[in-house]
């Protein structure tokens, strides 16, 4: 049986999931270096999934590090793919690359004051308390009474959660330390959760809204709708939809409690404008109601109101968005690397030999970490049946060949053990707090725990073994 | 008493391939998965075998009777989306 040397770009869910369906095929044998930009795997299971979740963390324990800790599977972490190597380089390595490389951007709301600080990404702010090293020293300021969260999927919740929990709770869960000093001072009594469309139309999911039940010391208010069916819906709302709807009530009937904090659900308003001089302000907003349009379907559509309101923290979460690779094609319309099937594609359509992609980055920033799953398999079986075919990339290096390159480039490549390492260290430092891990929040203390620098005569110096 | 799944499910789809009787929906090939919030176990179809409880890799499954307290609705959950004769396929 051939061998056929595969390179995954992401150790995230997506990168996971494509190494789980490469090493159950029985066409052909594998081996598999898997290349991540950060000392550590799992990508946004690590450093997006809440920190109140970690019923969803379970997957890396017992699911991913099977095919991470695999014969079959090299972990080439602290490398940069388009930066350290280029895309071009490891075409040449190997017979078949995957890029499975997620999204590391969002949408903007493209409206006037958007840059004022103290206006950020939902997705900077999870990065920040989820210890990504990237937003360590991310600029939130929780010194104002009112936060408003613009969007109102499942992230929107996640961030309204996390600024509403009380400290106590983020206590015991692996929140970033930086991000529990932070939310320790914070002053924010208020978030507001900002929704373009009604309740009926509610972009979150039910178990994310019912957690607001089980929220210590926070009421729950609805604005803007009065959860009654709307003109044109009755009967059709969904069963999901009408148990969001039930939820809501239940939240809203309940006895507001003095001195709690407050979630407010703004529903049918449309951000126009942030004011403010040195910061923001205020969020001006558009009023909407709902009008059924051509097709019959219930649009959001402005009536011409408009309020402000006062808010020191504006989040948008309205969608990830994928950033180009260098060296590959990227579809800028959906923000993916040009693709079908999983095979990437030029832009005049021919496919790249051996080139195939993955996750978010190849159908765009949309559904749960299974979806992933689904998405590697068609990916995998595209590979497959281009190997099958004789349509395989140009011949592989041998993988010593290919460590010899990568130290060379970056000589503090991590590898399994390195994130072993950093792993105990983690859950070690955690035991003695009670918590499930205290994550290492910036590269060099990584590298620290992966032994990867010694401090030995002369000063720190690179400690390594180059394993093959 | 059948099995349920939980809030915590990610729709990572082991259960669906281990289940014997095909309780488990929608499957990654149902039109229905994409936009699923969950999966969910058909009451009336699981023969409480208990397969797919090991295999779910955040262990969202549990008996209907164990069903944590702040997740016991879903036992309903699970036989509501079967009424609502929903994706089958």
């Amino acid at each position: 049986v051939k061998t056929v040397r595969v390179a995954v770009v992401g150790a995230g869910a997506a990168g996971m999931y494509a190494i789980e369906s490469l090493l159950g095929r029985r066409e052909f044998a594998v081996e598999i270096d898997l290349y991540e930009l950060l000392p550590t795997p799992w990508g946004l299971v690590r450093t997006g999934v809440a920190p109140d979740h970690p019923e969803k963390k379970q997957i890396c324990d017992r699911q991913f590090s099977f095919q991470l800790q695999d014969a079959r599977v090299r972990f080439i972490g602290n490398v940069a793919v388009g930066r350290d190597i280029a895309a071009a380089e490891l075409n040449q390595w190997y017979d078949s690359v995957i890029y499975a490389v997620g999204a590391t951007g969002d949408f903007r709301m493209v409206l006037p004051g958007e840059d004022l600080a103290g206006c950020l990404a939902a997705r900077e702010f999870i990065a920040f308390y989820n210890g990504h090293p990237d937003f360590k020293a991310l600029p939130i300021d929780l010194s104002c009474e009112r936060a408003i969260v613009v969007g109102n999927g499942n992230v929107a919740l996640d961030v309204a959660r996390i600024l509403a929990t009380p400290i106590a709770a983020l206590e015991k869960t692996d929140i970033a330390v930086h991000a529990l000093e932070a939310l320790r001072s914070s002053r924010i009594r208020e978030i507001v959760i900002l929704a373009r469309r009604s309740a009926w139309q509610a972009a979150f999911n039910n178990p994310e809204l019912e957690e607001f039940e089980h929220l210590a010391g926070v009421d729950v208010a609805v604005e803007g709708d009065d959860l009654v069916e709307p003109n044109g819906m009755q009967g059709l709302a969904s069963w999901e939809a009408q148990r969001k709807i039930d939820t809501l009530r239940r939240l809203v009937s309940r006895k507001p409690v003095p001195g709690n904090k407050r979630i407010v659900f703004r529903f049918l308003g449309t951000p126009v404008e942030l004011t403010g001089t040195d910061k923001v302000r205020q969020l001006r907003i558009a009023h909407n109601h709902l009008q059924t349009d051509a097709q019959g379907r219930l649009q959001a559509v402005p009536s011409g109101q408009t309020s402000t309101l006062d808010a020191g923290l504006v989040l948008r979460a309205i969608g990830y968005r994928g950033s180009p690779m260098p060296g590959l094609p990227f579809d800028a319309v959906r923000a993916v690397i040009r693709n079908v099937q999983g095979r990437v594609v030029g832009d005049d359509g021919a496919a790249l030999p051996g080139v195939y992609t993955t996750g978010w980055i190849k159908r765009g920033c949309r559904g749960v970490i299974g979806s992933n799953r689904k998405c590697a398999r068609e990916t995998v079986d595209s590979l497959v049946d281009d190997w099958t075919m004789g349509l395989g990339g140009s011949p592989a290096l041998s993988k010593d060949a290919v460590l010899a390159l990568v130290s060379k480039r970056q000589p503090a490549w991590v590898s399994l053990g390195g994130w072993l390492a950093i792993d105990r260290h983690e859950r070690s430092a955690g035991r003695q707090k009670q918590r499930p891990r205290v994550k290492l929040t910036d590269i060099p203390s990584m590298l620290d725990a992966a032994k990867l620098r010694d401090e030995g005569p002369g000063g720190p110096r690179l400690a390594r073994d180059v394993e093959s | 008493m059948a099995y349920v799944i939980a809030a915590p499910c990610v729709s990572d789809f082991s259960c669906v391939e281990i289940c014997p009787v095909d309780a488990i929906h929608p499957g990654p090939s149902s039109p229905a998965f994409e936009a699923a919030e969950q999966l969910y176990i058909d009451p009336g179809t699981c023969i409480n075998c208990g397969a797919c409880v090991e295999a779910c890799p955040v262990l969202a499954i549990y008996e209907a009777g164990n069903l944590p307290e702040r997740w016991k609705h879903y036992a309903e959950v699970n036989r509501q989306y079967f009424l609502q004769g929903r994706t089958l396929a």
